[in-house]
């Protein structure tokens, strides 16, 4: 039985929202932009959705923009605003790919801003740039997907603003998992996805401020408030706004028993692996979020190790897996580049158990120990 | 529908295949991994995924590495006119499309034209057909891109892409093709017309919203530049997460339209030509697009002596609803009538009153009768309506 560790990732998506969805593959199948019975039902159902998502961070509907995910979302954020309003580009050194890899690739001067050994962004780092006077968009994190690390948006935002830049917030990972209400995050544009809080793959959004300028990343069509062209995705959408009412209406109650786990884990790890390295651990933390290393061992390995015996976790990012290269954000927060190609990233769901937790805690000792020991690797592998 | 009407617009979308639902509802309850990971969830994903590509590609005649997924055709489109214009952002130069493309063609275009890149627009006949030897005399040293769509989404006319791929054949601009209302039901050959980038998609085709797919031809490659940027998935030109359900419904869309056509293809002209045979018979209409030329689904109208909403109301609100369009989906929400028939030389009132009727494959012989009769029980209404006013 496979065990999921990877809900930063992607999470399953939940039955009920399936169940929201299926009738918009079936019967609801006209385009919302008809004016016809079909296209009007579409319609309908778009803004219930565009309704349940807004409540879900706080922002009225109509500064919700649906996109095709987060990473969409975080792209036309950041080019859209850029298009805007001439000026330099700031962003934190932790950002996910879509925002890191989009900043690197604009024709627009731009810099990171440090983050501390804890890894939150460096205030003071961020004073001294804004300090140039010609900065024009900020991007910060809710928290980061690997290390869990919240980040102070509040007095990020508090300085963008006072600087008279716009400032972007990816709260892909805080949405569903934080109280995080749009207005509070003082962002002019908010991230957010569905799949990461059980709904489908292949919709997010874009919350944003109406009186900020920004230049749409898809042309054509006229929908969504001339903001993004493209036939909307009723079904998906459908999907996302029931995953955001369940997620305001189990927030708490996931929250409580995510951090559970994630503590047991944690106590275990430091009984069974002292020397194991809990990345982040003193900063505040997403609930369900884990990240550490054990000295000595090669991250992807331990991984691979792992699924074979049923546990699907991660090294970090899911996008960069694969590259054998240590995680940007642990080299940001100055981790010693070895002990970070070690880096194991568990995060926890709404469904996963304390029995699950225990058995993670029985294997990964009888794992390390192996790899720390060639011998027995292909023992493990063949397990 | 959900009420007991008829759908006579697939050309905006189309009702799902219930084999398609049952491919997605299935991923959506298995595949809930990242297929980017390193674990077997992630793994299971991913090669889910690469099946999805074979009957997609085999559509227009390219390999399944070929095709990069997007979210939609609107999005394929935009990568495609993008993409090649950030290739050349320190070197912008010209772009040729048709007046009647797509508004997710116009619009990258315009916003092109805002930062420096020439656009030619062609005009065409009043059959909807553009000149391919116009196209090639508006081809300039530094044409990147030349853009035509294989069926027009409001009349459904079609361009003669051979003769188009021919004139581009010693030229280094690209040539991309919106097939989003052709491909899977009419034959495209991505060799044969020397195409370099198209765009899919699959709602169009009894497949699911919020997927489409750009091919982008490997060798040789076009110049083409990412447009958004990320995770560095499909081969960097498209980050994101593969939303998989999506992909495998649009896998399971195309084996079934290469199942139905060309048999699905001649049924639903037989049905259209039907339609237009009794709607004809009312007097005084303008049949949209030389019929030669127009894709077997599509049936633009233009009716004479009847007010442009009145009409449209009638019939999306009357008993039972039709399911029309007065053109395009996408410009509905704007008053001005069709800019499809304007430049087909339509007068902007008559171009006003136009249906647009499109066929499907759910899309029976009843339906098409019942709607022959409604419509031209509407237009008799309306027209003695017209007069008794005028006396």
């Amino acid at each position: 039985m496979n065990v999921y560790f990877d809900h930063n990732a992607t999470t399953p998506l939940d039955e009920r929202v399936l169940t929201a969805m299926l009738p918009h593959l079936r019967d609801q199948f006209g385009n919302a932009a008809s004016r016809h019975a079909p296209g009007r039902s579409a319609r309908a159902a778009i803004d219930t959705a565009r309704e349940q998502v807004a409540a879900l961070v706080g922002a009225h509907p109509g500064q919700v923009v649906f996109t095709a995910g987060g990473t969409e979302a975080d792209n036309m954020a950041l080019k859209g605003l850029s298009a805007c309003r001439r000026g330099r580009l700031l962003y934190s050194a932790i950002e996910h790919p879509a925002v890191l890899e989009t900043a690197e690739a604009m024709d627009v001067p731009s810099a990171t801003i440090a983050v501390d050994g804890q890894g939150r962004v460096d205030l003071a780092d961020l004073d001294r740039q804004l300090g140039t006077g010609d900065v024009a968009v900020v991007a910060v994190m809710v928290a980061n997907n690997e290390t869990g690390a919240i980040q102070p948006v509040a007095e990020v935002s508090d300085r963008v603003r006072a600087a008279g830049a716009l400032l972007h917030v990816d709260g892909v990972q805080g949405a569903g998992k934080l109280a995080m209400r749009y207005a509070d995050t003082g962002a002019h544009t908010l991230a957010i996805s569905s799949h990461k809080i059980y709904g489908p793959k292949g919709v997010g959004a874009l919350v944003l401020d109406k009186r900020v300028d920004i230049r749409p990343l898809l042309h054509g069509g006229g929908h969504e408030g001339g903001l993004r062209g493209g036939t909307e995705n009723t079904a998906a959408i459908v999907g996302f706004g029931a995953a955001a009412e369940l997620a305001k209406a189990e927030r708490a109650s996931r929250h409580e028993h995510t951090a559970g786990l994630r503590d047991r884990l944690q106590a275990g790890l430091a009984a069974a692996l002292p020397e194991a390295v809990i990345f982040a651990a003193e900063a505040e933390r997403l609930p369900n979020t884990l990240q550490f290393a054990v000295p000595g061992f090669e991250g992807e390995s331990l991984l691979m190790a792992l699924d074979q015996f049923g546990f699907a976790v991660s090294s970090g990012s899911a996008c960069a897996s694969g590259s054998g290269e240590p995680s940007h954000v642990l080299l940001a927060m100055g981790v010693d580049p070895v002990v970070a190609r070690g880096a194991i990233r568990v995060s926890l769901g709404k469904d996963n158990t304390a029995d699950e937790i225990d058995r993670f805690l029985a294997v990964l000792p009888q794992v390390a120990r192996s790899q720390s020991m060639p011998g027995l690797n292909p023992a493990v592998m063949g397990a | 529908m959900s009420r007991a009407g008829i759908y006579l617009d697939n050309a905006a979308s189309t009702p799902v295949d219930p084999r398609v639902i049952e491919v997605m509802a299935d991923a959506l309850a298995r595949h809930g991994a990242n297929p980017t990971a390193a674990h077997e969830p992630g793994r299971q994903a991913a090669e889910a995924l690469a099946q999805a590509r074979e009957p997609v590609a085999a559509a227009i005649g390219a390999q399944p590495a070929d095709l990069v997924w997007t979210s939609g055709a609107s999005e394929a489109n935009n990568l495609a006119i993008q993409g090649v214009a950030a290739a050349f952002a320190r070197q912008p130069g010209h772009m040729i499309t048709l007046c009647t493309e797509h508004p997710a063609v116009l619009g990258p275009m315009a916003a092109l034209e805002a930062q420096g890149w020439a656009i030619t627009r062609l005009p065409v006949d009043a059959d909807g057909f553009c000149d391919p030897a116009a196209l090639a005399a508006a081809l300039r040293p530094d044409t990147r891109l030349v853009s035509v769509m294989q069926v027009n989404n409001e009349t459904g006319v079609c361009q003669d892409l051979a003769v188009i791929g021919e004139a581009l054949r010693d030229h280094p601009a690209a040539l991309h093709v919106d097939a989003a209302q052709g491909a899977g039901k009419l034959p495209l050959d991505v060799d044969a017309i020397g195409a370099d980038l198209v765009s899919l998609s699959a709602h169009k085709l009894h497949g699911p919203k919020g997927v489409g797919a750009l091919f982008v031809r490997r060798r040789p490659a076009p110049h083409l530049a990412a447009v958004w940027h990320g995770g560095g998935q499909e081969r960097g030109l498209r980050p994101g997460t593969p939303a998989i359900h999506q992909i495998l419904g649009m896998g399971k869309t195309y084996e079934l339209a290469a199942a139905y056509a060309p048999a699905e293809s001649r049924r639903i002209g037989e049905l259209r030509d039907r339609l237009w045979q009794q709607l004809a018979a009312v007097g005084d209409l303008v049949r949209n697009g030389g019929p030669d030329r127009v894709a077997p689904g599509l049936l633009s109208v233009s009716v004479g002596g009847v007010h442009a909403d009145a009409l449209h109301y009638a019939c999306t609100a009357g008993e039972p609803p039709l399911a029309v369009s007065r053109g395009s989906a996408c410009a509905a929400g704007s008053a001005e009538s069709s800019y499809v028939l304007r430049a087909m030389g339509r007068d902007p009132a008559l171009a006003a009153a136009s249906l647009r009727l499109s066929l499907g494959r759910f899309t029976s012989g009843a339906d098409v009768d019942t709607a022959g009769r409604v419509i031209t029980a509407h237009i008799e209404r309306l027209r003695a309506l017209a007069d008794a006013v005028a006396v």
